[in-house]
């Protein structure tokens, strides 16, 4: 992956090839013996006027005339690209696929990015109106506040964590802890959340390999397994669900992804999790059931989620301090697990890290993206 | 995003009255109108109806970061309302600011000026609501 952040000197084409790039080296891979290529972009068009990113993508890695496809689901454009290229891999249709994710988003105006991720929500009836994604978030906060006694303070924990764990990771945004008086005195976006709830704007991208593992362990000595792929869908505006405070989509997609890898929650040694906002993080790790409802605020409080405690819980930085890139933060999460699986996450590695799971969401919750996987011995 | 005319045009009995739609198999509403029932599918059968404006603050959140279009309102208070008759959708609350307002408050609606454009673009209205007195 590229290193995440603001980054004036490279354009969506120049940190897609560095990734790429990355990626095969790391898979001693030659790029003739790749068959196909699925990326995930959310939103190249308002942000850099261009489109037909899969051919583009194809075009200036050098891998034409294979198969190259861009996927979009809103944030979760990455996880379901990882999605479709296992799924292509497993069925037989292909070998050897490249999985890519990337976002320019800093070559237009902080209002046009505001624009342009909105897209995610219910653009006439959310947006329209005057929503912006912060605040759809903050709708979901304020009523998770209020129906569980979530505190700002325990939201304003998970950005103290993740930022931490940014700080040990030289491919984050943010590097610099922080506390909690740092959140809770940062400016306001939508009450209840402040700029340090949000996750910022980023540019970056993130590539990885899948081939059929027989076929893997002839390229490394450590392939990294994905035991389960799964994926559900809700209403596209918040507002149409009966609950503001639970992800269907998460419950349903995690539900499947554990009966197809046969673990169960407790297995899980680490995770990346959606943490778009504070509040996501506090309701994944409630919707993935690390915790029971109600229960992620004081959790995190309590340092429960923190590296090497009870589950290690966005040990990159999450979308927090690692950045948001949109299109490529499901990949990202997939290549942190995989670093920590083979224990090569300097620094803030996770001991004895055996079991890892990703966890996607595009806008509010409309799409979840579930992978869970393993070290193979 | 700008709308062109003939896209504000199409959601005027929407967004100047509340038209919104209901099944007559399982007699769930909704607003904005579905043309098809989640539930029932094919076998809903799906009229028109129309809302009487009254409903429950359900969720709230005071804007201080503006999208596009709407930097001059800044801050504004956004809301997801009940309706009386079931449905919820978001909106913004007129006349106050967050302190004044509560989750379970009564408000009803106000026909307002949503955003403009530009300086010469088209003015949109719409449905906002306000606290019931
Ligand atoms: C939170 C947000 C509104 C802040 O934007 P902004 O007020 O325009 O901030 P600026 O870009 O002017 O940055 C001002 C400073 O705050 C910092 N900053 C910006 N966003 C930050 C964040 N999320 N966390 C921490 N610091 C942040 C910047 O690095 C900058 O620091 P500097 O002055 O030392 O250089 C913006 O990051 C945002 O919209 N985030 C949400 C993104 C989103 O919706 N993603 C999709 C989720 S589904
Ligand atoms: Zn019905």
């Amino acid at each position: 992956m590229t290193k995440f952040g603001e980054d004036w000197k490279r354009g969506f084409r120049d940190l897609i090839l560095e990734a790429g790039k990355k990626a095969l080296e790391d898979s001693n891979l030659h790029g003739a013996e790749i068959d196909g290529l699925f990326a995930g972009t959310m939103a190249p068009g308002p942000l850099i006027g261009q489109e037909h990113a899969g051919a583009l993508l194809a075009d200036w890695m050098g891998l034409n005339p294979i198969a190259s496809t861009r996927v979009e689901a809103a944030c979760a454009s990455g996880g379901v690209a990882l999605r479709q290229g296992f799924m292509a891999v497993a069925s037989g249709l292909h070998d050897c696929v490249v999985e890519g994710g990337v976002e320019k988003m800093t070559d237009v105006s902080g209002p046009d990015v505001v624009s342009a991720l909105g897209g995610a929500g219910d653009q006439e009836w959310e947006l329209f109106p005057g929503a912006t994604f912060p605040a759809i978030y903050a709708l979901a906060a304020r009523r998770h506040m209020l129906d569980y006694g979530t505190t700002e303070e325990q939201m304003a924990s998970v950005a103290v964590k993740n930022h931490l764990n940014g700080s040990k990771n030289k491919y984050a945004q943010f590097q610099s802890p922080i506390t909690i008086e740092t959140v809770m005195k940062s400016k306001m976006v939508a009450s209840p959340l402040k700029v340090f709830d949000c996750s910022p704007v980023t540019d970056g991208a993130a590539a990885l390999v899948l081939m059929p593992l027989d076929k893997a362990r002839a390229h490394t000595d450590t392939p990294i397994e994905i035991a389960a792929s799964a994926q559900a869908s809700d209403t596209l505006a918040l507002h149409d669900r009966k609950s503001l405070t639970e992800l269907n989509a998460t419950k349903v997609a995690a539900k499947k992804a554990y009966e197809m890898a046969k673990v169960g929650a407790k297995d899980i040694d680490i995770a990346e999790v959606h943490d778009c906002f504070t509040i996501a993080e506090v309701m994944a790790i409630e919707d993935l059931g690390f915790f029971k409802k109600g229960q992620g605020g004081p959790a995190s409080e309590k340092g429960q989620t923190a590296l090497n405690a009870d589950i290690s819980v966005n040990t990159s930085g999450g979308l927090k301090a690692c950045g948001h890139p949109v299109g490529a933060t499901g990949i990202k999460q997939a290549v942190e697990v995989t670093w920590q699986l083979r224990g090569q996450a300097n620094g803030r590695q996770v001991d004895g890290a055996e079991i890892g799971l990703t966890h996607n969401v595009g806008g509010s919750g409309a799409t979840a993206v579930v992978h869970i996987m393993k070290r193979v011995n | 995003m700008a709308e062109n005319i003939a896209i504000t045009w199409r959601r005027i009995p929407e967004r100047y009255r509340l038209a919104g739609s209901q099944c007559m198999t399982c007699h769930a509403k909704f607003f904005p109108p579905r043309k098809l029932c989640p539930t029932c599918r094919r076998k809903g059968k799906i009229e028109s109806c129309a809302f009487s404006g009254k409903g429950k603050i359900f969720s709230l959140s005071e804007v201080h970061s503006a999208p596009a279009g709407l930097e001059l309102e800044i801050p504004y208070v956004l809301a997801i309302v009940q309706l009386a008759e079931g449905p919820k959708l978001t909106t913004q609350l007129v006349d106050c600011r967050e302190k004044d307002v509560k989750v379970g408050a009564a408000v009803e609606v106000v026909f307002r000026r949503i955003r403009s454009d530009d300086p010469e673009g088209l003015l949109h209205y719409g449905y906002k609501f306000r606290l019931v007195k």
